[in-house]
């Protein structure tokens, strides 16, 4: 499959006025690829990721254009997607943990979900219980309620309900959040084997931890204040970034083996524009330390080397 | 709506208040506390423009005018035989008489002051009860929650019409006061019941923590941290335990186990049925209180709803 | 300066209070003056409960906490109130430990009617403002402001601003930068390294070990209530001895290094797909004991 969003743009309307939320979003992911995007938050990363499959009331879509192997997507109509959510793209939601209806038994839940979309579960039952055996769980998960299974229990039901129909493109919204730091790494490793076994044929995480996204990701795209300011393989990424944000991004996260002692890292001064009137040109530039002249001017995502794409004047000057 | 892939926007979504648009999400994009209660200025630009609270709010200060000054308006006593037996509304008696030859319009004005009189005593009351059995059970929790959880409860299945009616034939009822005050003791569960739930889920919050290590005790908590923080929902239980005061007064009054030697809505309703005033079609006399009491009553829930609309920017019609 | 002994926190659980749920049990460790020490442990781990028992929010079910000497769970009334002047706290949610319907510099009013009174309004300015720069914050951003007019950082600095205001000794921090933006933590974590070098003894508590490693001198690795491995941070991240040490370390994704790599070098199996990977972690970890100078780990069950 591949997926090419071409220009998306999806605002939130608010009392004073729009949102900005995702503006001119472009890019690509080839067939089976896991692409990470990761951003802090109010980037529009969790916006760009819902936008793919509408499940949002409140997003305006506002222009763009969307293909899935070969497929346009009418991600601006609500009844239209509806035929191709769960089948072709799908989504892990955030709070996944509280996406499961608390009256309800999770057997419950994933057979109304496959009838709404016209498959019975009796045909699915086998495969089900294969897949959930695989993620670790008892196949008895079925017939508890969500109070009865903890946090990593919920998110691996979810996901494998969400990815049950083999969708072409699944989305995950903050998945390994809120868990613990060993379920966290059990869920990532789950998403690569799913994609591994061909249950899914590519991937969107979407997280605000990068070191998340160097153990699980094919390729980073990394967003700020609404625009994409990089993407690369996860490998250039986190060792040779080229945008001054993502190398002063990654320069501020603490490693296991960095101390304060020894070595003082720094954050990023200043906070992200307001994204209802975001400045003009380079949505960075205040907090940038490579803040020039030309930056009053927006930069383009500019492909500098095969696979490897940066917004900005001083990486891409053209 | 259909609408095409590029350009025309689709509009669809409800707005999302300003608060919560600009406020940032956290990196595990857990939601925003919810959006303060809008600051003063804010309120009556609402308020104004809603046209629940604005009728709701008029009709019962349009009966409180006229509680207080209707009685210097005639020159009869409610309760002085001077009128012909069964007068239609004339010049003289602007609403009739009854048949026993009294001025309704007297009674029906003077009848008012002693609704107004139980409901805001009586709801009080139930109110100030309600409140304090709230705050305690719901903030100190364990044994002392138990036991007030027990009385609310007692309290609360008991048929407070049934008590009322057999308190009432014990104690003479000679004032509106006593009136009120027994209503007030028996009608304040369901009020302990919402405030104590509010009050568990505020309790947890980490301001409440923070004020403690300021060294404040329990009573100051609830008072400036707690109680601030349910303002809207306060007013609005006061509004409709002030309702409930006066449809219960006005149905002791109606079974004839109110104070006998005053005048009340309820108790003109009582006579002119004993006086078979329906059969004789003397539709001045029980006419006017019964729209007195509905007009009152339904105008106090009417503005409760516009209250609701405007604290909660949710329920608003933009 | 700040010494729990044996302490332990039981709930009572059930219909009618007849079960127990033992939260925190059996943990002992200390804080010196100028002494960072992390408190790890992932949720479940009643490392949250143990700062609240400190905090006197909680009540000690067993064991004592002892505060220069002093039992605390002794204090009341006016001597609580000076145990709150040497001992602060800032909690998780930035915008949940602000009453949200008062201006923020409500918690600095708060605190100069409980314990300031005497100060006339130019000194209490002052303070105020020296307080405010000492975490890098200039008055006219951050005063006056509704709660969500700021940042979580700017929210997360004011409240340490508030208990720098009482001189406090020891600050308990409980995962006071998880709900932050990367670029803003590291911030707020080198104020805490600052205040350290000042004197100021702070229990950093978290679930995640990086942070831990970073700031800390001292680390206490929390499972289930009990603690399993204790000693000088570099010791314990370098040499880890327990099970339970070595997983966690081995499941905290690096960003140079994979998973498996991290896994191969720790000598715990790689991750299956199952709720405790490690199904060689005892359920009742025994005593510590000492491992090196500096550094315990309980080894063998009871």
């Amino acid at each position: 499959m591949s997926l090419d969003v071409d220009g998306l743009t999806v605002y939130y309307k608010s009392l004073r006025g729009d949102v900005k939320a995702v503006d001119g979003a472009t890019f690509q992911i080839a067939d089976g690829e896991i692409m990470g995007l990761a951003g802090e938050s109010g980037c529009g990363k969790s916006t760009l990721g819902k936008s793919l499959i509408r499940l949002d009331a409140r997003m305006r879509y506002v222009s763009g254009h969307v293909e899935l192997d070969g497929k346009e997507l009418p991600i601006w109509d609500d009844r239209e997607m509806n035929s191709f959510r769960f089948k072709e793209v799908s989504i892990i939601p955030q709070y996944a943990l509280s996406a499961l209806n608390p009256t309800r038994k999770i057997g419950t839940v994933a057979t109304e979900l496959l009838a709404s979309r016209g498959v019975r579960m009796n045909g699915m039952r086998p495969e089900l219980e294969r897949r959930l055996e695989l993620v670790g769980l008892s196949t008895r998960v079925l017939e508890r309620f969500p109070i009865e299974l903890s946090g990593g229990m919920k998110q691996r039901v979810v996901m494998v309900i969400s990815s049950l129909l083999n969708p072409s493109l699944l989305i995950a919204d903050e998945i390994t959040s809120a868990l613990d730091v060993s379920t966290q790494r059990a869920v990532a490793e789950m998403l690569v084997e799913f994609r591994d076994r061909g249950f899914v044929k590519s991937m969107i995480v979407i997280t605000h931890d990068l070191s998340v996204l160097y153990q699980v990701a094919d390729t980073i795209l990394v967003m700020y204040a609404g625009k994409l300011v990089e993407k690369a393989s996860s490998e250039e990424i986190i060792n040779s970034p080229k945008h001054p944000y993502t190398q002063l991004l990654l320069s501020s996260l603490p490693e296991v083996g960095v101390r304060y002692a020894d070595k003082r890292l720094s954050g990023i001064p200043g906070r992200p524009p307001s994204l209802l009137e975001p400045p003009e040109g380079c949505r960075f530039k205040t907090r940038c330390p490579l803040a020039f002249v030309k930056c009053g001017e927006e930069p383009p995502l500019v492909e500098v080397e095969p696979g490897r794409s940066v917004a900005c004047w001083k990486v891409a000057p053209c | 709506m259909r609408v095409g892939p590029r350009g025309e926007i689709a509009d669809v979504g409800t707005e999302i208040p300003a608060s919560v648009a600009e406020a940032p999400l956290t990196p595990t994009g857990a939601p925003q506390t919810a959006p303060p209660p809008a600051p003063r200025s804010e309120f009556l630009y609402f308020a104004l423009r809603n046209w629940k609270f604005v009728f709701g709010l008029s009709l019962v200060l349009g009966f409180f005018l006229l509680a207080l000054i209707g009685p210097h308006l005639t020159p009869h006593k409610p309760l002085a035989f001077t009128g012909p037996t069964d007068g239609r509304p004339s010049s003289d008696y602007w609403f009739g008489t009854t048949s026993f030859g009294q001025d309704v319009f007297s009674q029906f004005v003077n009848g008012l002051r002693a609704a107004f009189l139980v409901g805001i005593l009586g709801g009080g009351l139930a109110w100030l009860i309600g409140a304090t059995v709230g705050f305690t059970a719901g903030y100190r929790g364990g044994a002392v929650d138990d036991v007030l959880n027990m009385l609310t409860n007692v309290v609360l299945v008991i048929p407070t019409l049934a008590i009322l009616i057999i308190v009432a034939a014990y104690v003479n009822v000679h004032s509106y006061v006593t009136e009120a005050i027994l209503i007030g003791l028996t009608s304040w569960p369901w009020a302990a019941r919402a405030v104590r739930a509010q009050t568990f889920s505020l309790k947890t919050r980490e301001f409440v923590d923070v004020a403690r290590l300021t060294g404040r005790n329990t009573r100051q908590i609830i008072v400036t941290e707690i109680a601030p923080n349910m303002s809207s929902y306060l007013l609005m239980m006061f509004i409709l335990l002030f309702g409930g005061a006066i449809l219960i007064g006005a149905s002791l009054d109606f079974l004839g186990l109110g104070p006998s030697e005053k005048v009340s809505l309820g108790l003109m309703m009582n006579s002119s049925f004993l006086s078979s005033a329906l059969l004789l079609g003397s539709w001045w006399w029980f006419l006017p209180p019964g729209l007195g009491i509905v007009g009152i009553v339904g105008g106090l829930y009417v503005m409760n709803v516009g209250l609701d609309e405007i604290f909660n920017p949710r329920l608003r019609e933009l | 300066m700040l010494k729990l002994d044996a302490c332990s926190k039981t709930y009572r659980v059930g219909a009618f209070g007849g079960g127990e749920l033992l939260a925190v049990s059996d943990v002992s460790f200390e804080v010196a003056p100028g002494e960072v020490v992390a408190l790890i442990g992932e949720s479940g781990s009643g490392k949250s409960t143990i700062g609240k028992m400190i905090l006197r929010l909680l009540r000690v079910s067993g064991g004592t906490i002892t505060f220069d000497g002093v039992d605390i769970s002794s204090l009341e009334g006016r001597k609580l109130k000076e145990y709150y002047a040497d001992v602060q706290a800032v909690f998780q949610d930035p915008f949940s430990s602000y009453n949200p319907i008062f201006k923020s510099d409500r918690v600095f009013a708060m605190l100069r009617h409980e314990y300031f009174q005497g100060l006339s309004g130019s000194e209490w300015q002052a303070k105020l403002e020296r307080s405010l720069d000492s975490v890098s914050l200039s008055p006219p951003d951050v005063l006056g402001k509704y709660p969500h007019q700021l940042s979580g950082g700017q929210l997360q600095r004011l409240l340490i601003a508030r208990a720098l205001l009482l001189d406090i000794r020891i600050l308990v921090a409980d995962e006071i930068i998880s709900m932050l933006d990367a670029s803003t933590r590291i911030d707020v974590l080198n104020l805490l390294g600052e205040l350290k070098s000042r004197g100021l003894g702070v229990l950093f508590i978290t679930h995640d070990l990086s942070l831990g490693h970073y700031i800390s001198d001292q680390t206490i690795i929390l499972r289930r209530g009990k603690v399993v491995e204790r000693g000088s941070t570099q010791k314990v991240f370098g040499n880890p001895i327990h099970p339970y040490t070595k997983m966690l370390l081995a499941s905290v994704p690096q960003l140079h290094k994979k998973w498996e790599e991290a896994a191969t070098e720790l000598e715990v199996p790689a991750a299956i797909a199952g709720e405790r990977p490690i199904a060689a972690v005892e359920e009742t970890p025994g005593p510590l004991v000492e491992v090196e100078d500096d550094h315990f780990a309980a080894v063998g069950p009871e």
